[in-house]
């Protein structure tokens, strides 16, 4: 069966402004696939074309086998989004939100069960402005559902939950793949892509900088393996420095970080027990998505 | 998640479910939602359906329905009523419906209903309906209370005054929603919206009769469509005839604007 989605050297021009540079990538079904980039990277420029809300300036993408510029309203039947900057009307129940949004559809969700999954079961009668930040959010996603996508489109998920909320909407996310579900995750949020997401496309200025597992990642981005430890006064940075596989010795104060390939911990280890230097804090540190992110586009994830 | 797998064979398509029923799906429920949305708007329904009655106490109250001989034998609010209706299709169309569908737009409202297969025409025949429905009852009430206090003339030719009525809110609607195309905020549209609304309400006997015009202001006034709709409305109303200088102005402010308003209409 084709990806869920496949796009073969898209771009997209504002004028002179290239939001989208040659992206090639594909999502297979029942994937939870993360996109991630600083702001402005094209991240949004890229699920609006993929859910037919914009057109592309060139190269090719199908979504569910549909192309989004020419079948778009065929291809929002299937597909939910989650929107970001998009509010409903300020005295709209949350029963009436969902009522409405439920007819727009030809097999739409029960809508109790739905409000009752999204936590929302007992703000049913509020109206959307008096909603706190955290059950717009819930509300928004539960409307990105209503139709049982096949494919759905989620920006800024968890943008504005408190911790225990985001952890409650992962635990969702997987339970919404779990039935079936493709799902594509925009996000600024290292943690959500570590535990959430099957793959990764990281965009920045407009291009694909870095395709792959979370894991495929930090190992590709990272060929190089740190160690940290404090020193004592016995200890000498010409030591380590002469030892082969060893690339750089730093000292900050007590402070030393070492980098080398393969075996570095092995080594370092070995080199100060034979100069009977036994520090506590040995230890090899591992680069984490932000660091990987910060190295690859230039910029932190968060600023 | 449950009954999931169930629903999607449940709903087979129906032969008869044809393009016309797939494109206006979801229409009534969002007119039945923009209804109960215009009712919890207090300055909606305050300048809809409570304001141009005010007036219609007010100054019936300070000048009575005697007839008079400076308003051709009838009173001062036999007169003054088609200017009144004129009041509520402009207010509705020129300030409400602009201001409700840029808002709509800047909140990112109908940006969420894009991406949706709701089709464009349903946002725009929703808000059109809903806004013909509360400016009919603005409309019937002016009516009926100036009927029960005033014991007001009613039309000679109540279908003409209907069907011109439907034109004139016809052609103001296109108007409103020219303004909200092309002044991207709630704000914007508001300001230019009043600005062409107010003057016009004083200058085309909409909140005064034409009659206590002097002859120039009459004359530099003539050709405002506030203007023709509240002439075209008096002479229904009195049994004079249709003023098909007042149709074809009309008809022309809805079509020029109408054409323009569905280009430069944005969802974003």
């Amino acid at each position: 069966m084709a990806h869920a989605i496949e796009i073969n050297n898209l771009t997209k021009r504002y004028g002179d402004v290239v939001a989208l540079d040659d992206v090639s990538l594909w999502v297979g079904h029942e994937e939870i696939f993360g996109i991630v980039g600083p702001n402005g990277a094209g991240k949004s420029t890229l699920i609006n074309i993929a859910a037919g809300l914009r057109t592309r300036t060139s190269g090719d993408i199908q979504v569910l086998g549909l192309d989004p510029d020419r079948s778009a309203r065929r291809l929002r039947e299937r597909i939910g989004i989650h929107l970001q900057e998009a509010e409903l009307q300020d005295r709209l129940r949350v029963h009436e939100a969902v009522q409405l949004y439920a007819s727009f559809y030809a097999q739409p969700r029960p809508t109790t069960p739905l409000l009752e999954q999204w936590g929302l079961a007992d703000k049913r009668d509020a109206e959307f402005r008096q909603l706190s930040g955290g059950q717009k959010q819930r509300l928004f996603i539960a409307l990105a559902l209503i139709n049982n996508p096949e494919l759905v489109f989620l920006d800024e998920l968890t943008a504005r939950l408190d911790p225990q909320a985001r952890r409650l909407s992962w635990d969702l996310v997987r339970q919404v793949r779990a039935c079936g579900t493709t799902v594509i995750l925009v996000t600024h949020v290292m943690e959500e892509i570590e535990r959430l997401c099957d793959r990764v496309a990281v965009i920045d200025h407009g291009k694909l900088v870095a395709l792959g597992t979370p894991e495929e990642l930090t190992h590709r981005a990272s060929g190089e393996q740190r160690v940290h430890f404090s020193a004592n006064g016995r200890f000498h940075v010409d030591m380590l420095n002469t030892l082969p596989g060893i690339t750089s010795v730093s000292r900050n104060g007590a402070d030393i970080v070492v980098t080398g390939d393969r075996y570095l911990m092995a080594c370092v280890a070995n080199t100060l027990a034979t100069h009977e230097i036994d520090p506590p804090d040995l230890r090899t540190e591992r680069d984490s998505l932000d660091d990987i992110f910060l190295r690859l586009t230039g910029t932190p994830l968060r600023d | 998640m449950t009954g999931m797998e169930g629903m999607k064979g449940n709903f087979p398509l129906s032969p008869l479910s044809s393009l016309g029923a797939k494109k206006m799906r979801g229409l009534t429920t969002l007119i039945t939602m923009e209804l109960r949305l215009f009712l919890r708007e207090p300055a909606a329904v305050f300048f809809t359906l409570a304001f141009p009655l005010m007036l219609l106490l007010i100054f019936g109250t300070i000048f009575g329905n005697a007839p008079a001989p400076e308003y051709d034998g009838y009173g001062s609010v036999d007169v003054s009523i088609q200017g009144y209706i004129a009041m509520v299709i402009g207010t509705v169309t020129l300030i409400g419906l602009p201001v409700t569908v840029a808002a709509y737009r800047e909140f990112g409202i109908l940006r969420r209903l894009r991406a949706t297969p709701l089709h464009a025409t349903s946002v725009v025949t929703a808000h059109v309906v809903v806004n013909a429905v509360f400016s009919l009852l603005g409309v019937l009430l002016l009516i009926g209370v100036a009927k029960l206090l005033y014991d007001v003339r009613l039309p000679r030719m109540p279908l003409g005054v209907a069907a011109a009525w439907a034109l004139s809110f016809l052609a103001f609607c296109a108007v409103g929603f020219l303004l909200a195309g092309l002044w991207p905020t709630a704000r914007t549209a508001q300001a230019v919206g009043s600005a062409i609304y107010f003057p016009q309400l004083f200058l085309s006997g909409a909140a005064m009769p034409r009659a206590m015009f002097p002859d120039t202001l009459k004359t530099w006034t003539e050709p405002l469509p506030m203007t023709q709709m509240v002439t075209l409305l008096y002479d229904l109303w009195y049994g004079v005839g249709w003023d098909w200088g007042a149709v074809g102005l009309l008809s022309g402010v809805a079509i020029v604007a109408g054409a323009v308003s569905t280009h430069v209409f944005r969802w974003e």
